[in-house]
């Protein structure tokens, strides 16, 4: 059993426990690589949880499992007091790419999730909400436009949209922006952390980045390769709404460098 | 609205100024118009044929001068415009090539769903149709005519017979083309195996469905005119077959050309089909410009 350790820059104040995970490991059977060992997490109502890591540490792995879409070899992940045991409609998923239906308006694509889930009558009757989060993420006027006509980090706001677009509990998140430019990227970290505020969500962030992580989150997960375990929960004591000023103060410094040094010693392992 | 690409594909850059030290050449033979290159072909193959037809350097009886096709074509449009005998068999030819059609694109889309999207189809499917498709199919017009008889069903069979593989194979290319990322998203959002085949495999699919379709469209005029002419009948294969047999060779050149319409109308139908829903594709909005 690994110790986990929580380095606390200063307790923030944290809701209910959502998700709940429970000795998970994971064991792809076909080559028997140990993915992920004895991680036990607990994402609270309302918090901003990041991963970080290095490649092959099991991040990727450890959100599917979250999002139902891959089973643990061992352990319990609960959501909302109920055992996930496949996908579930409490989750709302982001990916790398913005993976917007090209056949598909803005609009289309965000309402897509309704439709699948109660039919095409239903999708038309939230076509007004899907208006309202365009609006939020700065994409009015963009409703009857189609993919190709809009920029990496246009395409992704819409799919911040359509994973909002059926409210759901938990907000999974596998490196959503990291293929747009580092301006880009900025900006829209700012976005989703008014958007999660604005929502009250529970948001949970696969990363690289450190600083993305460190701005963003309540709780840094580090994970260390080899197998995937916790390093370290970094609680992260910035005020909030956080600004982008805040990148360059010492505090935030002070994060990044501990952060640093826990993946470097976990490469080391 | 600064952040909408503002491109078009027809759009030509700017001229440069006069300071420009820099700017793009494009090669004169490149900045010829379509319809001036197009043209320009057509008169060098033709001009070709005229000269080696008249220095007689191939005989008349196998090569006619251009004039001579010429005349001949006029005669068959008469003949067609007019509703003569040779509209009946031309008619018999586009029935042949739309049922064949028809058939394979209902053959051979159910049976590319079926290898593309479900395990057995792949593992217990597939191997056969691989084996019946390295055969040579036009070999199999003796059995369709055997099994079927004179008439039109042995040439829609071995024309849909021909069609056919190309389009399983695009189909089944096709519910293969979606990404990684889309799969999951549709699992995430809860989505029925047929609401994921529908509403995201066939559609991500569509443009390898259609370069099967293509391929097929251009199979089954083939696979039609094979079956008139080993098969008899009494569409425009068996009028081409009958004038090669009297050494009639502008009336075949000029039949050839005919039929070549009716292939050409059928390939346009499905690049029209294509246009019309795979709008978004990168294909058909200029992409293969760059």
């Amino acid at each position: 059993m690994n110790a986990v350790v929580t380095h606390e820059f200063s307790g923030a104040p944290l809701g209910t426990p959502v998700y709940e995970l429970t000795h998970v490991s994971k064991t792809y059977a076909r080559n028997l690589v140990v993915a992920l060992e004895d991680i036990n997490l607990t994402l609270r109502k309302g918090s901003f949880t990041s991963v970080i890591g290095s490649s092959g540490c099991g991040k990727s792995t450890l959100l599917k499992i979250m999002a139902g879409l891959i089973p643990p070899t061992k352990g319990r992940v609960i959501l909302q007091g109920q055992p996930v045991t496949g996908t579930r409609r409490d989750i709302g998923m982001m990916f790398q790419q913005a993976t917007l239906f090209p056949w598909k308006t803005a609009v289309e694509n965000i309402v897509l999730p309704i439709e699948i889930r109660d039919g095409k009558a239903a999708a038309k009757q939230a076509m007004a909400k899907a208006h309202e989060l365009l609006d939020i993420v700065g994409l009015q006027g963009f409703e009857n436009v189609y993919p190709n006509e809009l920029s990496g980090g246009m395409a992704q706001r819409a799919s911040i949209c359509r994973m909002l677009i059926t409210e759901p509990a938990v907000l999974l998140m596998d490196e959503p922006f990291s293929a747009l430019d580092e301006l880009s990227r900025d900006m829209m970290n700012m976005e989703l952390q008014r958007i999660c505020r604005e929502q009250d969500a529970t948001a949970f962030l696969v990363t690289h980045s450190i600083q993305e992580a460190v701005i963003l989150s309540d709780e840094i997960v580090v994970l260390k390769p080899r197998p995937g375990r916790i390093a370290e929960i970094v609680e992260v004591d910035l005020p909030r709404p956080r600004t982008l000023d805040m990148m360059t103060t010492p505090k935030f410094g002070a994060i990044v460098d501990y952060i640093r040094s826990l993946l470097d010693k976990g490469e080391e392992m | 609205m600064s952040e909408v690409q503002n491109y078009s594909p027809s759009v030509k850059d700017a001229a440069p100024s006069e300071d420009t030290v820099w700017e793009q050449k494009v090669h004169f033979i490149d900045s010829v118009p379509r319809w001036l290159a197009m043209t320009f072909v057509f008169v060098v193959f033709v001009g070709t044929w005229q000269i080696v037809t008249s220095l007689r350097l191939v005989s008349p009886i196998i090569l006619p001068t251009p004039m001579e096709t010429l005349k001949d074509m006029i005669f068959v449009g008469q003949n067609l415009l007019t509703g003569g005998y040779m509209l009946g068999a031309l008619w018999i030819t586009i029935k042949e090539v739309i049922y064949g059609f028809a058939l394979a694109i209902a053959i051979g889309f159910s049976l590319g769903v079926l290898v593309g999207e479900t395990a057995f189809g792949e593992k217990a499917v597939m191997p056969y149709l691989v084996s019946i498709d390295t055969m040579p199919k036009v070999a199999f017009a003796p059995l369709f005519v055997a099994w079927l008889g004179f008439g039109i069903e042995s040439k829609v069979a071995l024309a849909a017979f021909i069609a056919t593989f190309p389009i399983v194979v695009g189909t089944a290319a096709g519910l293969h083309a979606a990404d990684e990322n889309a799969r999951m998203l549709f699992k995430t959002m809860g989505a029925s195996r047929m609401q994921t085949l529908i509403k995201m495999k066939l559609p991500t699919g569509l443009p390898q469905i259609f370069t099967g379709l293509k391929i097929g469209a251009v199979g089954v005029m083939a696979g039609a005119i094979t079956g008139e002419f080993l098969g008899g009948g009494k569409g425009f294969g068996e009028l081409i077959r009958v004038a090669a047999s009297q050494l009639n060779t502008p009336r075949v050149f000029s039949l050839i050309l005919y039929l070549s319409l009716v292939g050409l109308a059928v390939f346009a139908t499905v690049v029209w089909t294509q246009r019309k829903l795979v709008f978004w594709h990168k294909e058909q909005v200029g992409g293969d410009d760059f």
